[in-house]
């Protein structure tokens, strides 16, 4: 059993984790829960090593222990599978399970033949036929996730700490972790496994533990809670699920596209994106749903002129053809693209809230042609803080300061400077809490009945359900249907996502 | 969150090389007495009034995440040309013509020539992706062998009083490239502070994905860095010549080591996107300083060598230790 007793730990004097006690026990999925911010990282990396100066102790098969670097915290067992994964892109998938361990043969050079074979041993017992040789690059992510479980069954874990491991992977991908997580369950092994996804908490996990704030609110079986109980649990109050708006029916066309295709940029032949098309009333959310690769993210980015040499078809805008071969056009056209990575797409992180925010409208903020006024700018960026009820202490904090949620905030509110008449949403919500979430939601609402029409691509049925007037589901890059709210739900949706998967096996 | 314990350390290190600055120079009074005096100050600003401007129109280029190594060959090609035009004027044989130049004809051709130069920089690297490193290592060679071609190998020299003022005048008691290095970085942070194209400056550098999504048209950035970096490395060759009364081949060899060693101690991320004019000034000021306090120290100019080297690993290393801290 690996247990903490009294654990705290405070960063420049601020609490992040407050007298926590925990247990996690071997042979269950032990779930740790809570919003961003909570504490959950914070603790993963007092258990693996990274972080060494904290109260407390962690008691792990019976003694007390204390690790002072991440390779001190492996040597007795614990493994770490970060979100963002830790491989090196242009080595091997063995190169890589044995990166800092390689085996030597007689003359002190590197094994290679016998790290393969090992390799392959590993990679068999986790179902991945792939040969120990590929480069990690030419990996999908829910691949590269096994190597990394590889990396970790290599050195013989027993206790396997995965954070956030099915954000960036396919259903089917997910289906295969879980059964191997079952695997090593009934091996005796300790998973600890941090998710913002409930539903799949449910599925695989045995314990969970709700962290609020940096404190241990609640620990126990997951057979014995709702899903309810515990987001009440998470936020300390009632999640307000809002039944979707029913459909306005049809106002005014505001967005039409017309035949849409992209290129494949490696497969000359292949398309990412097939001939679609479709319309966005005035005021209007539409909901884009599809599995991993279907073309969602594609899609957006195509309206919003990122691939002009790949892409074909025409973008129609208040009923006028529009020629957008670069994110210039798209916004004279009067088109936002909130992206869906806010980190490495939507802000200079090193850079102060104010800066981020007025970057799409500068040219409006300049007097005598040529100087910023910076009044003019700290009136604008102060309006946006307190409409999306951002928190900075100031406008001048850089981006990076900021929690998830407000960091979204900004780059909602960097577009909506710019007047749009259409609103891409990439993944509005993904990563931030339910609080922030929440909130986003409401914006939308109230944009759309500004008139604005909204268009959002989401890997979460609830967000679809919650949010949209209308559903478009993707499938392989074609349209695979559009649903009216009215008509949609989740086996329905995932019905038609799926489909065209399954017809071409 | 914790906003306090995360911008005080940055404040800090914003004054990090005016501190050292400070420190050298009491070091360097008590070690010397010819140092503290108004005549050696005016010394080591005249000095260091070139690679101000020169380090300038550098920090503009590492600020959007580049690199220009070929400021050197541009002042020298700068110089040879300003010089060559005063002195000569352009002939045209075949046409029988012979324009002649001023002054102020001159400077001016010579700084558009090194727009140009720069421009043919930014669009290596825009248009045809060719990394900065690259790019400008190319037109390191290239315009070096434009300058030997130019001059034939030979100083252009005796251009006149008129012209020598620019280098060795003085104006109030200050020297005059001591007033264009002032204007110079009055207007680099005019623009970097300022005004739009700071802005988008700095957000290229901080995240150009981030800042294409914007609608910024960032090779017309790029284009207006370069061009402008490498007009005030023009602006440092028409000095340099103008000093020494003569334009000499192979001036300028090595001078974008000394500018971005100034933009580097000066705490200008050559990732881009961190840094300011104003610390790049002071990173100028302290290699001059440095070079200045060995020579009065009768430090062998080896050693200054090795000290320079010491001074840049430890500023880097400073500004590195200032940053890992989360």
């Amino acid at each position: 059993m690996l247990a903490g007793k009294h654990i705290s730990k405070k960063f420049g004097g601020v609490p992040a984790l407050a007298d926590i006690n925990l247990e996690l026990y071997p042979g269950r999925v032990n779930a740790i829960i809570g919003e961003n911010g909570a504490g959950k990282s914070t603790l993963m990396k007092i258990l693996s090593g990274v972080y060494t100066q904290y109260e407390g102790e962690i008691i792990y098969n019976g003694a007390p222990v204390r690790f002072s670097t991440p390779k001190d915290a492996e040597r007795a067992g614990i493994a770490i599978i970060h979100q963002e994964l830790n491989l090196v892109p242009w080595l091997s998938v063995a190169e890589n399970i044995f990166l800092g361990r390689e085996l030597l043969n007689g003359w002190g050079l590197l094994d290679k033949r016998k790290m393969n074979e090992e390799a392959k041993t590993l990679l068999m017992r986790l179902n991945l036929a792939v040969d120990p040789g590929t480069k990690i690059s030419a990996l999908k992510v829910g691949q590269q996730q096994l190597v990394e479980i590889a990396r970790a069954l290599y050195v013989n874990a027993s206790v396997i700490i995965m954070d956030e491991p099915t954000s960036a992977i396919s259903d089917k991908e997910v289906d295969q972790l879980f059964s191997i997580i079952r695997e090593l369950k009934a091996e005796g092994k300790i998973i600890v496994y941090i998710s913002h996804k409930l539903k799949e908490l449910f599925t695989i996990a045995d314990r969970f533990i709700v962290l609020r704030d940096g404190r241990m609110i609640d620990a126990g079986d997951m057979a014995a809670i709702t899903e309810e109980e515990l987001i009440r649990k998470m936020t300390g109050r009632q999640l307000l699920r809002e039944p979707g708006r029913p459909y306005q029916g049809n106002t005014e066309e505001l967005l039409f596209v017309k035949n849409i295709s992209l290129r494949h940029p490696v497969i000359m032949s292949a398309r990412v994106l097939d001939n679609i098309s479709f319309t966005l009333q005035k005021g209007e959310i539409l909901g884009i749903y599809g599995l991993m690769g279907a073309g969602r993210t594609e899609l957006l980015e195509t309206i919003f002129g990122l691939h002009p040499g790949k892409a074909s078809g025409e973008v129609y805008v208040n009923k006028r053809v529009r020629k957008i071969k670069s994110p210039v056009q798209a916004i004279r056209a009067g088109i936002a693209l909130v992206p869906e990575d806010r980190k490495l797409q939507g802000l200079v992180l090193n850079q102060s809230v104010r800066a981020n925010m007025s970057i799409t409208i500068l040219h409006k903020l300049e007097q005598w042609g040529i100087m910023l006024n910076r009044g003019k700018e700290s009136k604008m960026v102060n309006g946006y803080i307190n409409r999306l009820s951002i928190k900075t202490a100031s406008l001048n904090n850089a981006a990076k300061d900021l929690s998830g949620g407000n960091q979204q905030k900004i780059v909602l509110a960097k577009w909506l400077a710019t007047e749009p008449g259409i609103l891409l949403l990439d993944e509005p919500t993904r990563g931030i809490d339910i609080n922030a979430k929440t909130e986003i939601y409401k914006l939308m609402r109230a944009l759309a009945a500004e008139g604005l029409g909204i268009i959002m691509v989401s890997s979460e049925l609830p967000e679809i359900l919650t949010v949209s007037d209308r559903v478009l589901v993707m499938s392989e890059g074609s349209l695979a249907a559009s649903i009216p709210i009215g008509d949609a739900s989740e086996e329905k949706i995932l019905k038609y996502a799926i489909h065209k998967n399954q017809t071409a096996q | 969150m914790k906003p306090l314990a995360i911008t005080q350390p940055i404040n800090l290190r914003r004054f990090q090389s005016l501190i050292a600055l400070f420190v050298l120079c009491i070091l360097l009074s008590f070690l010397t007495d010819k140092f503290f005096t108004t005549a050696n100050g005016i010394n080591v600003l005249r000095q260091v009034a070139v690679n101000v401007c020169v380090a300038t129109g550098m920090t503009l280029i590492v600020l959007t995440g580049g690199i220009d190594l070929s400021v050197g060959s541009v002042l020298a090609l700068c110089g040879a040309i300003a010089a060559g035009l005063l002195k000569n004027g352009l002939r045209f044989p075949s046409a029988d013509l012979l324009i002649g130049f001023t002054i102020l004809g001159a400077v001016l051709a010579a700084m558009i020539i090194g727009a140009v130069l720069g421009l043919c920089n930014g669009l290596a690297v825009t248009l045809f992706k060719v990394p900065p490193f690259v790019a400008t290592l190319a037109m390191l060679t290239i315009a070096r062998g434009f300058t030997m071609l130019y001059t034939e190998g030979h100083p252009i020299s005796n251009l006149g009083s008129g012209f020598a003022f620019i280098g060795t005048g003085a104006l109030l008691g200050i020297p005059v490239p001591v007033w264009i290095a002032v204007a110079v970085v009055l207007l680099s942070v005019f623009i970097t502070r300022q005004t739009k194209l700071g802005r988008y400056i700095y957000a290229i550098g901080g995240n150009e994905t981030a800042a294409k999504l914007s609608g910024i048209r960032i090779n017309r950035v790029k284009l207006i860095v370069y061009g402008l970096g490498a007009a005030l490395a023009a602006v440092g060759g028409i000095i340099v010549t103008s000093r020494l009364d003569s334009a000499q081949p192979n001036a300028g060899t090595s001078y974008e080591l000394d500018a971005i060693a100034a933009v580097v101690i000066g705490g200008t991320s050559l990732n881009g996107g961190k840094g300011s004019v104003g610390g790049t000034v002071i990173g100028a000021v302290i290699i001059g300083v440095l070079n200045n306090g060995l020579v009065l120290l009768n430090v062998s100019p080896f050693w200054q060598q090795v000290v320079k080297g010491c001074v840049i690993l430890l500023a880097v290393i400073i500004d590195r230790s200032g940053n890992s801290k989360e």
